[in-house]
């Protein structure tokens, strides 16, 4: 079953088109990593999954929903579609209990000691449990990115979004970062990733799309898209990165 | 020290007066530059412009022209009838929101955009967004400019003895020629404003480094 389906997808910055008719399926459960050079629009395609971006053609159905519908109401799609950036954007105001309980509390109505029980076994899952009370500025990078994945999964969502979580962090914080999501493939979460790590889309992923310049170019498994590139600019690509 | 005897009790009472009128109007002033300040950002042409609008007219023009403006201009249709402390009250709220207008549109817009597209990727609403997230930051990065402009509309209020209002400048006024000692009352006048300016800074210092330690 496609949890997923995007259909001719388009999506232009002004005058310049930087996605060109995307066409993709993920399945429930499936780990999909996403490689490509910089700006062939990975983020942008990831983006365009939760309507981050405003998507200028084609259809994207998330869950059953089609939201290139304006009429949809978004705000619930998203609530199944947990995403996670490469900056973290941890709210710096509120503790790290405060930002995985927000959106409990504030949309799904969860009451406060509820989201917090919630909160502190997630805490516990990313290995951050003594972390409850601090606030973000006094966490490291990685620490941060394993609470901004905490504050998605508060949600429960059906779905996760990564955008390269570990470019931001110093290499020997990427570990950490890489074992949660590994943790959480396991448990059978649908996940897109886009990334630079391609020992995790390797180990990890169930397929690898390889993107150029706004077109998906290939995709396979990735033992299959790794070892046996179809395509030159794959090539190319692969030979810069591995 | 006999003038300061008779003089203080009555200079206080203008004090009060003050006061008075600068907590309501900053207050009216606050909210209003913060309605407007959504107006400039929301996603309208005609709303950016009554905005804009609005902004450019209060800058543009000195207070005691707004002044005048509202106490007689508007008067003097007999439409409402404003006293002299409902106008006072309304032309420094009036000044002060322009001026918070342009503090909370800058204050909001330097929050980084990740912090929209967190809070949005999370479900919650534009509006949600604003309230949980984005001002609560953008207050904290405000508040040295919010309390500058306090402090010049503090100041701006002792104008308002030109339309009778019994403030402490107008206050000061009186006692200055009920009792020949200018020179006494104009400073002891001047040191009143001083402290309570003073305080507003200690006040204001306060909040910032509560705010600072998360
Ligand atoms: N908000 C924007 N406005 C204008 N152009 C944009 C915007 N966001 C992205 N682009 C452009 O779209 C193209 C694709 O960008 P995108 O961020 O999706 O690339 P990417 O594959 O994620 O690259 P990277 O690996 O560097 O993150 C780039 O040429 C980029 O300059
Ligand atoms: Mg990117």
């Amino acid at each position: 079953m496609s949890i997923i389906t995007v259909k001719n997808l388009r999506k232009s910055f002004g005058k310049v088109e930087v996605l060109k008719d995307i066409n993709a399926e993920i399945k429930e459960k499936e780990v999909v990593c996403i490689i490509g050079p910089s700006g062939s629009g990975k983020s942008t395609f990831l983006r365009c999954l939760n309507r981050l971006e405003d998507i200028s053609g084609g259809h994207v159905v998330v869950d059953g929903h089609d939201i290139t519908d304006k009429n949809i109401n978004i705000n619930k799609v998203r609530q199944e579609v947990g995403m996670v950036f490469q900056s973290f954007n941890l709210f710096p105001h509120k503790t790290v209990l405060e930002n995985i309980t927000l959106g409990p509390v504030k949309i799904r109505n969860t009451s406060k000691e509820e989201a917090e029980k919630i909160a502190l076994e997630l805490l516990e899952k990313v290995g951050l449990s003594e972390k409850a009370g601090s606030y973000p500025g006094e966490l490291s990078g990685g620490q941060k990115q394993r609470v901004a994945i905490a504050r998605a999964l508060a949600m429960n969502p059906k779905i996760m979004l990564f955008d390269e979580p570990t470019s931001a962090l110093d290499p020997e914080m990427v570990g950490d970062v890489l074992e949660v999501m590994k943790q959480l493939a396991k448990e059978g979460m649908t996940m897109v990733v886009v990334t630079h790590e391609m020992g995790f889309a390797r180990e990890v992923g169930d397929r690898v799309i390889f993107m150029d310049g706004g077109y998906i170019v290939e995709e396979n498994e990735p033992n299959e898209l790794f070892n046996n590139p179809q395509h030159n600019r794959t090539k190319a690509f692969l030979s810069k990165v591995l | 020290m006999d003038v300061i005897s008779t003089s203080l009790p009555i200079l206080l009472q203008g004090l009060k007066v003050t006061l008075y009128i600068f907590v309501i109007a900053i207050t009216l002033g606050f909210l209003l530059g913060l309605v407007v300040a959504l107006l400039k950002l929301a996603p309208f042409k005609i709303l950016n412009w009554i905005a804009k609008i609005y902004v450019d007219a209060i800058r543009g023009t000195p207070f005691i022209v707004q002044l005048f403006f509202i106490y007689f201009g508007i008067n003097s249709f007999h439409i409402i009838s404003l006293n002299n402390t409902t106008a006072g009250i309304v032309t420094v709220a009036i000044n002060a929101g322009a001026y918070f207008t342009e503090i909370i549109r800058a204050g909001i817009q330097s929050i980084d955009k990740g912090q929209t597209e967190a809070a949005r990727s999370l479900g919650l609403t534009g509006s949600q967004t604003m309230r949980y997230v984005i001002l609560p930051q953008a207050f904290r990065r405000m508040l040295p400019t919010i309390t500058n402009q306090s402090i010049i509309s503090l100041k701006d209020t002792s104008l308002l003895s030109v339309i009778g209002i019994a403030d402490l400048t107008q206050q000061g006024q009186i006692q200055a020629s009920a009792t020949f000692e200018v020179f006494k009352i104009w400073l002891i006048v001047g040191v009143i404003y001083f402290i309570i300016i003073y305080l507003l800074s200690i006040l204001a210092n306060f909040v910032e480094r509560r705010f600072e330690l998360r």
